[in-house]
Order: structure tokens, then sequence, then C-alpha cells
């Protein structure tokens, strides 16, 4: 079953057309990850699976419930840590949390408990009572998560959770969503502009440009869609033009020659194979290679391409 | 129900960040003073006009202190939403089932509850000063109600132009806008006798008099209680209106999201 779909979505603000016909879904239980430039549209998708914005066309439905119809019945499946946090800078962590808990319909002993259990589980327990106007940007993070999940919500949707976190917390961030996914059987929706971000914790991704998707799958799948590794040959002289013609013969096309004016990149079914041929093609024609390397593709590689500034456009001498 | 409930949580949370503030405190009960002990020397004489139903001017400013109090108070408690906008506090209930209207109204009553802990504060040092509320406690209790209805009366304004225009800027411009103009145009300082005709009209339709009007009346020996009730509806209905309004601009902000 769908935990959330998404059907031509199309927001407009004045002159903006924040969404252009987003449509996509999300499986029950899975992590999907919304990927995009600045400006792309993922907050404001979100904001409607939020209920916040209504949209000018289009439909969605989050565990079951239609956004615009049953707008509080979806209010309280679904937990939401936005990219900006909305925590009360003068009330402290736990106050925050059960205010929370108390518009959410909980209330006393179990309240009290389940606010103890996540300052726990997000470890802020030791600030708890302090106000959060002191709490470094971290913590403060930690808090707007818990917020989040305080009255066990069925569907998370997280809008760059790590942004403004060093690195160590970033990846500790990632264990604990990978871990709450799992503990409180939840299906989590994250937008990210960081590609490991997504590529370690989604499931399923689209990537999201001009208010729309432009590609929808799998990490490894999207990965492997772009046939073939980049095969990477630095050349001692700048003989690039002869170079060519000898790599297109060998099987290997140029696919970009880089500013330096002595790199070109090839695209090939399996670099494993094809760096000997290379190499001996090469060498028979007389040209002298500095180094050659082989990488996989990464889900830069897939983000570049889908979101048109792929490399072979930007750094092309040509 | 769930709105009144959801507001009682919401004022809850802005009376516990205000006790976390003595400064704040301080200058909540401090200022009322000022206000009665400044105009009471300034004016003492002026009573010598005639009209003012009692020759201590001190005991005829005092319920209007409470009132002109109330009424600056209300037109800054905008500023507290605008915050709230600002910091996406808002927002964050927004993706709850919060109740909408206990966003809005919360703001108000903690509005008019500050307002009203300052009309004791005021009585009090009245007191203090040998004033005599002549209807008793009675006479206590309507000058503190007065108080919060042309608080909650004017916050709803407030909010409602917070809403609109979210910008604090606009909203000390405003404050200002409209402050002094409503204060002179009731009889807070002067008897309304002693003000020129055309003002002693345009004061009939001002709320700020109406509060001072009432107030006034269960101080100074004489009431008139259908005069009082009448001004006392007046505020009741315009709360209503106002509040009205405020959640009306709260609706609009909704949509632009
Ligand atoms: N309330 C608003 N008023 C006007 N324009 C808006 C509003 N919200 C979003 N937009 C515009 O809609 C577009 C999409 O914004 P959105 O916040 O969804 O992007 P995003 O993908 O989340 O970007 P980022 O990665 O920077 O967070 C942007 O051009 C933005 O300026
Ligand atoms: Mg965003």
């Amino acid at each position: 079953m769908d935990a959330i779909v998404v059907e031509g979505l199309r927001k407009r603000y004045g002159d903006v057309q924040a969404l252009d016909g987003v449509s996509f879904s999300v499986r029950e239980g899975e992590i999907f990850g919304l990927l995009g430039p600045n400006g792309a549209g993922k907050s404001t998708t979100v904001r409607v699976l939020v209920t916040l914005t209504h949209p000018d066309e289009g439909r969605a439905v989050v565990a079951g419930h239609d956004v615009a119809r049953e707008a509080n019945a979806v209010r309280r499946t679904i937990g939401y840590i936005p990219q900006e946090s909305g925590v009360d800078r003068y009330g402290t962590g736990r106050e925050n949390l059960m205010l929370q808990g108390r518009v959410q319909g909980m209330h006393g002993r179990e309240l009290r408990a389940r606010v103890d259990e996540l300052l726990e589980l997000v470890g802020i327990a030791d600030a708890a009572d302090r106000v959060v106007q002191g709490y470094s940007g971290g913590m403060k993070r930690r808090l707007d998560i818990a917020l989040g999940l305080v009255h066990r919500p069925r569907v998370l949707f997280l809008d760059e959770p790590t942004t403004g976190l060093d690195p160590e917390a970033r990846v500790a961030l990632w264990a604990e969503v990978a871990r709450l996914a799992e503990r409180e059987t939840l299906t989590i929706l994250l937008t990210t502009h960081y590609l490991e971000e997504a590529d370690e914790l989604a499931d399923r991704l689209a990537i999201v440009s001009s208010g729309h998707v432009v590609v929808e799958g799998t990490p490894a799948g999207l990965k492997a869609e772009l046939r073939g590794d980049a095969v990477t040959v630095e050349l001692v002289d700048g003989q690039v033009d002869d170079a060519r013609r000898v790599l297109a013969g060998a099987d290997a096309p140029v696919e970009a020659t880089l500013a330096d004016g002595r790199t070109l990149v090839s695209r090939v079914a399996d670099g494993g194979h094809a760096v000997p041929r290379i190499i001996a093609a090469l060498g028979g024609a007389g040209i002298a290679v500095a180094s050659v390397s082989v990488s996989r593709p990464s889900l830069d590689d897939v983000y570049l391409h889908y979101t048109g500034r792929d490399f072979a456009t930007e750094d092309s001498g040509s | 129900m769930t709105a009144a409930r959801h507001t009682v949580f919401m004022v809850q949370r802005q009376a516990r960040n205000l006790m976390r503030e003595p400064i704040w405190i301080a200058l909540l009960l401090i200022q009322p003073m000022v206000w009665l002990i400044l105009y009471g020397q300034l004016f003492k004489n002026v009573t010598r006009l005639g009209g003012f139903g009692t020759t201590s001017y001190v005991t005829f400013l005092a319920p209007a202190i409470v009132v002109m109090n109330s009424f600056f108070g209300a037109t800054w408690s905008g500023m507290a939403m605008v915050a709230d906008l600002d910091r996406k506090f808002v927002e964050r209930f927004l993706a709850t089932p919060a109740s909408r209207l206990s966003l809005v109204l919360s703001q108000i009553v903690r509005s008019a509850l500050t307002a009203g802990l300052q009309a004791l504060v005021i009585l009090v040092v009245a007191l203090a000063l040998g004033v005599h509320v002549h209807t008793g406690a009675l006479g206590w209790l309507v000058v503190v109600v007065v108080g919060m209805l042309v608080n909650s009366a004017f916050a709803g304004i407030s909010q409602g132009l917070a809403l609109l225009t979210r910008r604090e800027a606009t909203m000390i411009t405003l404050a200002n806008f409209i402050g002094l103009p409503l204060l002179f145009l009731s009889s807070t300082l002067l008897a309304q006798r002693q003000m020129p005709h055309w003002m002693r009209v345009a004061a009939d339709f001002n709320p700020v008099n109406w509060g001072v009007k009432a107030a006034r009346a269960v101080v100074l020996p004489g009431t008139d209680w259908s005069s009082v009730g009448v001004h006392l509806g007046y505020l009741v209905a315009l709360c209503v209106v106002t509040a009205a309004f405020a959640n009306w601009t709260f609706r609009a902000y909704r949509r632009s999201l």
C-alpha cells in the first residue's frame, strides 16, 4: 500500500511556478528522498503534504487521507520537521514537547512518559529543562525531530534534517533516522541537497527540478541507468584530438574533455575490461598516458545528469 | 471545547515564558504606577474647573489610568504574534490538529490577563494614594473587567493587523498612530464637560471612552448602573467583532501560505 500519493501538484506564488505538476508515490515503511537544487520545489511539496499549503491543482493522499478534504486526519497521522525550526525558543525542550503532545490529544502520564522517552532517544535528556535559546544548533535540530515524533506518527516528513549540522552530527543523525524508521515503523519522506544522504538513507528517491519530478527510482537503479563507468585518462602532452580518435576506435568514445586540455573522460560498459585496452591502444599510437582511473557512476552523476548540469557540458573544452 | 482547551495550553506557554523575564514583570508592575503618580501630580489642580464629580483628581484619574494602560498594552499585543509568525511557531502548529482559533485567541487572552493584573496593581496603588472606590468590591471587579475588555477589544485589532502586515515596523507605526489620538479623544485626563463640543461628540464613539465612563462611574459616588451596563455591553460587542476580525485575518494568512 502507498503511504503517500502525489498527483499533478501545481502551485504558483506570484510570478514563480513553485510546483509544476509534481507526481510520485511512497510505499508504506519506505524512506523516500526528494532531491533537487535550491528552489526546485521540495519544501513546497512537503508543505502541501503536511496541509500547510493548498495547491492550485492536483491531489495528495497521506496515509489514506486526502490532504485537502481530511486535513485534520492527516495532521494526526503525520510528523513534520520543517526546514526552519518552529520551536519556542523561550520555553524549555520539555515544555515544547509537552505542548506539542497536548495539541495532538495526549495527556497525563502517557504524555510525560513519551516525552521522557523521546528526550532520551534524541539525546537531549540532559538539556530537557533548559530554555531552548541556549541549545546548540545540533541540539535544536534534535528537538525539532523529537517534536515531530511525539504522537507516534505513521508518516514523517523531514525537510532538510541535516542542514546546519557538522559532518559528525550529520552521520549520527542518519543512523538515528534509519533506526527510527525501523523502531517506530515509520514511512519517511526526506528532502536533502546531500547526495550521500539520499544514497545512504533512501530506499527510493525522486529528483525534483523546476517544480517537477525529473526521475524517480532506487539509488542503485538510477545509477545503473547511467549505463557504464567513467574512465578518466590524463595525457602527458595535450594530444587530445589524436587520443579522441584512438579511443573511439578502441570502443571507448570520449564524452568530455576537461578544461585542463589534457584530461579525457570516456563512458564504457565495463571499466575493468576497458582500461588495459585503452592503455594498449594509446601506447600503440604513441600517446603517453600520465594516469588512468575508473569511477562507478555516483548519485552525483545521476543528479547532474537529470538536473541538466552535466559536467560534460560545463567543463567541455569544445 | 477543543478551542478552549488549546487556548489554555497556548496561554500557559506565553505566561510561563513571560514569568522567565523578571525585567518584564517589574516594568509591568511599575509602569501603571508611573502613569498614576505622574499624571496625578501634573493635573492635581484641574478639578477646580468643575465637572469632575470629585475634588480629588487622583480619584477621578485612577479608573481612567486602568483603561489607558489596558489600551496602550493592547496596541502592542500584535508584536508577540509577529514574533511567533517569524519564528515559524505558528506554522508548526498549523501542521497539527491544534485549534486554529486558539492560536489567535490565546494572544488576545494573554494580553487581556496582563491588563487585568495591571488593573489590580493600579487599584492597590490608588488605594494607597487615598482613592476610595465608592461601590466597594463590586466596583473593583468592574474596573478590572473593564480593563480586560478594553484590552481585548484593541488586542483583536492589533492581532489582525499583525496577521495582515506581519511586520514589526508597521505595527509600531500603527500603535503610535492610533494611541495618543484615542487617548485625547476621551475623558481620561479631563472631564468630558471641559472638552470642545466636537471632541465630546467624537468621544462618545471612542471605545476607550466607553471604558473610562464605566470604570469611573463605579469609583465615583452617584453610580449610574444602567450606564455602566450599557458601556460594558458596547465593549463586549466590540471584543466579539475584533476577535472575529483577527480570526478572519488569520484565515487569510493561512490561505497565503
Ligand atoms: N511563500 C512563498 N512565496 C513566494 N514564493 C515562494 C514561497 N514559497 C516558495 N516560493 C518559491 O517557490 C520556489 C520553490 O521553493 P521551495 O522552498 O519549495 O524550494 P526548495 O526546493 O525547498 O529549495 P531549498 O533547497 O532552497 O530549500 C522558489 O522559487 C521559491 O522562491
Ligand atoms: Mg526547501
